[in-house]
Formats: C-alpha cells, structure tokens, sequence
C-alpha cells in the first residue's frame, strides 16, 4: 500500500535545489543482503540525526500519519475486538499453516493458476526469471510489495537483462534514485518534493523539462511515463496482502490504481508471496480489510482493493503463477517465543509511533523491514547477530497500536536474550564489558546486605559534582555525561536513612 | 493497613527523596510502612538488557524478601516506580518459569499480585485522590511509558496532583511520548536517546513550569538531567515528593542532588 502524506515543504519551486550536488541524488544503492546492510545501527543512527532535512521530513509525516489513524480507529467502537480478531486469526493460521498452504495450492491450481513453492531469496528470483524468461520479456511491470524488496527480484531480474519497472509513485522515485525503501508504506518518505523533482528530471527520460516540484505535476509526469508502461507490459509481478486458502483469491489493497493496471493489463501475472500471508478464508478478510487501511494510512477503507482467483478467460492475465516463499518464515514458526511477529500485516502502524524510527527513519535498520516490526523480524529472518533488538526503549507504542497484536516489547526482550547468548563467547571487547557489568550487578543485586554496601558506592562522585549535578564522566560514564547531567548521589541512602531512623525509635 | 515499600534500587541509592515521601505520606494518611531489608532490585534492568541468567539470582532475591505478602505479613507491597512494578507485574516469573523454578514462579505471581505502583495504591487500593498536600508550584506531569502502557494507570497520577492545594497542573503537549531513557538504551544507543530527550526537554520547557513530576525516578534522572544541561531551571520531583508536601511540612523545589530536606 502506498499512501500520499502531503509533500514536506521545500524551498523553492525552481531552480536546483541548494544542497542538490551533482550526483547527490542517488541513494545508497542497492545492498547485496536486502535484510543486512550499512553501518550498525547506533552509527547509522548516528548519521541519519544530523540530517536535518530528514528529520524535519520524517517528524511531518510521521506525526500526519500518527493524527490520521489515531482520529480514524477512534471512530470504530469494536476496535479492540478487531484486533483480538485479527490475533487469534493469525494464531490459527501459523498453528496449521501447513494444512492451509497445501489448500491454497489446490485452490489456485483448481482454477488455473500454478503454484512454486521457493525455499530462499534465490529460488525464488530463479522461479520469477524463469518464468520472465519463457514469456520472452525484457521489462516487466511491478506491484509494491515487500517480499521482492526482501528478496531483491528487481536486482536478480537485471542479471537476467530483464528491466523490472516499479509502478508505486514512491517506489519508482526509490527506483530511479538507486535507493532503497526507508519505510514499508511509503518507501521514500526521506525525500522532500525539491529532491523528486531533481530525481525525476535527471532520471526519467520522459520528464518534461519544465517539470517544477508542485504535488499535481510530479504525479502527473509519473503517471504519463507510468501508463507507458503498462500498455506494453507482457508481464507484471505483485506481491499479496492475503491469500484466501478456502478460495484461492489473491488480494492486494492500494491507493494509486497503479496496482489494479499491473494485475489486470499484462498477459501474465506472477505473486510472490511469503507464506505466511495465509488466511483461512473469504470471510476473514472482513477483519483485516477493517484493521489493515485504518491502521496504515489512516483511512476508513483503501481506494483500490484487487482480487483475483486463478485466472478467468477473456478478463485479465490468461496466466497466473504464485511463487509461495519461505526465506526464514519457517524457522520464524518454529519459535515459540518469536513467532508472532509473522502475524504481521504490513500496515506500518509501528513505525509511524515508533519515537527511535521517526527521528533515525528506515535507513538505519539496514533492511527493507525498519521501525519496531523490522527490529523484530529481521534478526529473525536473517538468523544472525544483530543490534536491532536494542533499537528501542521498550516504550510500548507498537504494541499499543498493532492491528494484530504483536507484543513487540517482549519480542525484543526476547531477541535481546539471544544476542546475549549469541555473544557469550564472543572476543568483542562491547560484549565482554556488557558482561563483566551485568555479572558483577547480578551479584550485588542478589542480596539486601550486599546492596547495602554497594548503593553506598555512587557517593564517591560526590567529589567531583558541583552545584549538585556532575557535568562530565569519564567512559563509559560519558556516555550519559555527553548529553545529560547527572545528579550529585545523596549523602545517605535510603535504607541507611530507614536503619538510623528505626535506630532512633 | 501495613504496606511493605519496595524503595527501588536506583531511589534507593541515588534518589532516597522518593522513598521517603512515600513514608512520610503514607503515615500521614494512617498506615504503617515496613521495609523488608533483605530487598535489593527488581532485575528489570538485567531483564530488559538480554541477561536473564544474571536475572535470576536478583528476581529470586525479590520475590524471597516480599514472599510474606502472600501469606499476609503485609497488605500490600508498594513500589514508587511504575517501570519496575511493571516488571514486578510481568517479568518476574516468566524469569522463573524461564530458568525451570515453576514453585518460583508462581510466588511472584502472588508477590505480584499484591503489589502496586504509589498511584494504583492510593487511588485504587487506598480509595484516595487528595491526600492532604500543599504545594503552591506550576507543575507539568510526564506519564512514564511503563506507567501508561505496562500497567495503564491512566489519570490516577494527574488525579492525585489535581487534588493538591495550591498545585497549578500544566499539559505537556506530546506526553506520551518516550523521553529516550529506555535504560541500557541510553548507552548503547546513545546518540538516538539524546535526540529524544531534547524533544522531551523542548516540550517540558514550553510549559512554563516550574517543577517536572512522574511516578519513575529513572525517566526523571534522565529528562532531569537534559533538563540541567540546558540550565533550564526545571526541577524534576517525584510524584511522591508532591503529594508528601503539606504546609506544615513543605517541600521546597530544588536539584535533587542537593539533599533538601524531606518532610518527615
């Protein structure tokens, strides 16, 4: 889904924009590892809270979105019984998810469709440029979706000269700058209405040259190089919002339209989709088509709501393929503890109240998942170490707002308790240190008599506060030190206090 | 009723102020406090960082030391913090059940079970929401996201500072927004924590008040301390702290640090 937030300001209509370098434009390119890459997350972060632009960009949209959904489930009296709904669905469907995909695959293939099933990334790009390949195209047509973000079709697809053109408004502004996604509704929420301009005169071939950076225009441009595509389009790829197992349908929710062109006009359509998209049936999406607009971008119901069962002679593609994808999602399941974060459904309601995401923005989770729910979901998928599950202060507002209840708090707490293990005999010197503390605070925080002594022991900073507060701590007090005072320890401790004033009694 | 007070570790050794008013009001209003001396820390700080084995030996600590509340010795335990009775509320004894202790487990959640954060005691337990205080200062309240959301202890703070004799409350805009402390947080993702913070001490300065209150001394240390740094002349207080003060007994805003006097 793809939503219009409103465009954050910019300078001047004409003219380059001032910080526009020649060059500036592009992105960060394409990662090898979409769910792995950059610096790590304090230095991504660090990086992303200096740039000014992206701070102002992300706290106007982030706090639109957050007003917009906030009014919106205000209004539906049931909410919270739509989102036990949405979780207890979820929960039945991951509980027999084999019995249920297994349905879908007869379902689809019973009327027309055929069914791939892709253990990783690369059998699925292998499986989509297959089949490109036998339909002899060179350029196919893109619905937004997140699962070949994950996977890196569009990159797969170039090494097979094969041009996949993204069709989402700001996936295309993503795609022509050679960037990537910083957010899973709205892909380039980093760039300002100046920069898509910029982007779109020097990248787009068809701009026109008098292009300014008013809203309308940089629509209607995209549109007409958009409608370009989809009439000689042979083939387009989408993702899936669900996956009916009952009936085999498809659906995909959207704003712009520019989904329904792609799934209605090529002569083939190819879904790939992650497995867990799965819902038992027709029925339940009355719940998520509830839960999910509302949540994501804060409308009552999406302007375009696509489905498709199979294929159906003389209206829309005459061939369907559906690459069902694993990639992680089955290791996922079979945590107990983490498997709810395969509940999710995309809406992005978790980044846009998350307080870390809207000031760092999506870059800096070095995946195409960002926010709370890719703090969660990424280390899960990728199986490897990670600092994301410390990307957050345990605040509770993705738990607070997820549609399908996602406890995202103790998720991370979770995942924190596997990167500890994961680092127990780790060389690095962070992890040993983090270790030595937390060893050390374990023992004098076992025992009231040992805490005795040892809450005794901050009063020795006495010496060096002035005016009640300590400006400056060497490392790793200076952590703390750099942005904030601390408070001058007191003279006496509370149970030293509570001892003298029963001594007295 | 007799209330055994889990002072926190942190009040304990950084902000006994809080502590203290929690005896001092609880006595105004009747009620005998005892401190269990056998307790240290709740273990949130090892939970919540990824060390649950460390954990473990904490948490069993706590639930062995308040234990007796189950069995009665006390009506109620009470926690001046709404991160850690959070934690008290729903850590302890997955901690336990985690690290294959089910008798364990299911004493905290029976320890639990009689705990409360000081708003949820006096409003929902106590039945009180003006406590007799006297406090003639402009003061804005910063709901803890532990209070708010762990526990939802809704407006029972604003409640009980509403009922203060000489209290102007101030709205924070943007209150239930996270301040960026988020414990371990504030070191490991230092530069981010930083950054919320200032929006934090933004919004508290624009209030024009005098005095910045919650029910958690650790979000406190960290706005308080942003707040310092800007020389911005706000003094973080302790809800506890408020509600202690009466006029015969005031208690005067200044920097924690600098060991005021609590009424006694």
């Amino acid at each position: 889904m793809s939503t219009f937030l409103g465009m954050p300001a910019a300078r001047d209509g004409r003219g380059p924009s001032p910080q526009a370098a020649p060059g500036t434009l592009s992105g960060i390119g394409r990662p090898e590892d979409p769910l792995h890459w950059g610096a790590s997350f304090p230095d991504a972060a660090r990086a992303a809270l200096d740039n000014g632009q992206l701070r102002r960009n992300l706290g106007k949209a982030t706090s639109t979105i957050r007003a917009k959904r906030a009014s919106v489930v205000g209004e539906v009296p049931d909410w919270e019984a739509l989102r036990d709904a949405g979780s207890a669905l979820k929960t039945d469907v991951m509980a027999r998810l084999p019995e249920l995909l297994e349905t879908l695959e007869r379902n689809v293939t019973a009327r027309g469709g055929v069914v791939h099933w892709a253990r990783d990334a690369a059998e699925a790009n292998r499986i989509v440029a297959g089949l490109v390949r036998a339909k002899e195209a060179d350029e196919v047509v893109k619905v937004k979706s997140m699962a070949t973000q994950e996977i890196g079709l569009n990159e797969a697809l170039a090494e097979e000269g094969i041009a996949a053109v993204e069709t989402d408004l700001a996936e295309l502004i993503v795609q022509l700058a050679d960037d990537m996604p910083s957010h899973i509704l709205v892909p380039a929420i980093h760039r300002n209405r100046t920069e898509i301009r910029d982007i779109f005169l020097e990248r787009m071939a068809d701009a026109p040259p008098d292009l300014t950076d008013v809203p309308r225009e940089l629509a209607m441009a995209a549109r007409a190089h958009l409608r370009r595509k989809f009439l000689s389009a042979k083939v387009a790829i989408s993702g899936a919002n669900f996956a009916v197992a009952d009936t085999g349908t498809l659906a995909v929710v959207e704003s712009e339209g520019n989904g329904r062109m792609c799934l209605t006009l090529p002569e083939t359509l190819i879904t790939v989709m992650g497995i867990e998209k799965l819902i038992p049936t027709f029925d339940d999406l009355e719940v998520f088509l509830q839960l999910l607009p509302r949540s994501s971008t804060g409308e009552r119901m999406n302007p375009y709501t696509s489905m498709w069962t199979g294929v159906t002679p003389g209206d829309g593609p005459s061939e369907f393929h559906l690459v069902l994808l694993d990639n992680g999602r089955t290791k996922v399941l079979a945590d107990e503890a983490g498997r709810s974060a395969l509940h999710c459904i995309r809406c992005s309601a978790c980044l846009n109240v998350c307080p870390v995401y809207e000031r760092v923005g999506g870059h800096a989770y070095g995946s195409v998942y960002p926010g709370p729910i890719g703090a969660i979901l990424t280390p899960q998928l990728t199986g490897e170490k990670s600092d994301l599950p410390y990307a957050s202060t345990l605040c509770g507002a993705c738990y607070e707002v997820c549609p399908v209840k996602i406890d995202i708090p103790s998720i991370l707490v979770e995942l924190r308790a596997r990167e500890v293990a994961l680092a127990g005999s780790s060389p690095d010197t962070a992890d040993r240190v983090w270790k030595a503390a937390m060893k050390a605070a374990s023992y004098a925080m076992a025992d009231g008599g040992r805490f005795r002594r040892a809450a005794r022991v901050p009063r020795l900073l006495r010496a060096i506060s002035r005016n009640g507060v300590i400006r400056r701590l060497p490392f790793p007090g200076s952590l703390w030190t750099r942005s904030r005072d601390l408070m001058e320890p007191p003279k006496q401790t509370f149970r030293d206090w509570w001892a003298e004033r029963e001594d007295g009694r | 009723m007799r209330i055994a007070l889990a002072s926190t570790c942190i009040a304990d050794a950084m902000f006994p102020q809080a502590p203290r008013a929690v005896v001092t009001l609880l006595e105004r209003l009747g009620h005998e406090v005892v401190f269990p001396a056998g307790q240290a820390c709740c273990g949130q700080m090892h939970v919540n960082t990824g060390y649950l084995a460390e954990a473990v030996p904490v948490v069993r600590n706590h639930v062995r030391t308040f234990a007796p509340v189950a069995d009665g010795e006390w009506d109620a335990v009470v926690v001046p913090s709404g991160s850690c009775t959070g934690s008290i509320r729903h850590q302890q004894a997955m901690v336990l059940e985690r690290a294959g202790l089910p008798d364990e487990a299911r004493a905290a959640t029976a320890v639990a079970e009689h705990t409360y954060e000081l708003s949820e005691l006096l409003v929902d337990v106590l039945g009180v929401t003006d406590v007799g205080a006297w406090f003639p200062h402009r003061v804005t309240y910063h709901p803890t996201c532990h209070s708010l959301r762990m526990l939802g202890v809704g407006d029972k703070p604003e409640r009980l500072l509403r009922a203060v004799d000489g209290l102007e409350l101030v709205p924070l805009a943007e209150a239930e927004g996270c301040c960026g402390f988020g414990g371990t947080f504030a070191l490991k993702n230092a530069d981010t924590s930083a950054a919320m913070l200032a929006d934090k001490v933004a919004t508290v300065v624009d209030t024009g008040a005098e005095v910045l209150t919650a029910g958690d001394w650790s979000c406190l240390m960290h706005i308080g301390g942003g707040l310092s740094r800007g020389g911005t002349g706000v003094r973080p207080m302790h809800l506890a702290e408020i509600l202690a003060s009466t006029r015969e007994s005031p208690v005067v805003p200044g920097r924690p640090g600098a060991d005021r006097e609590v009424a006694r």
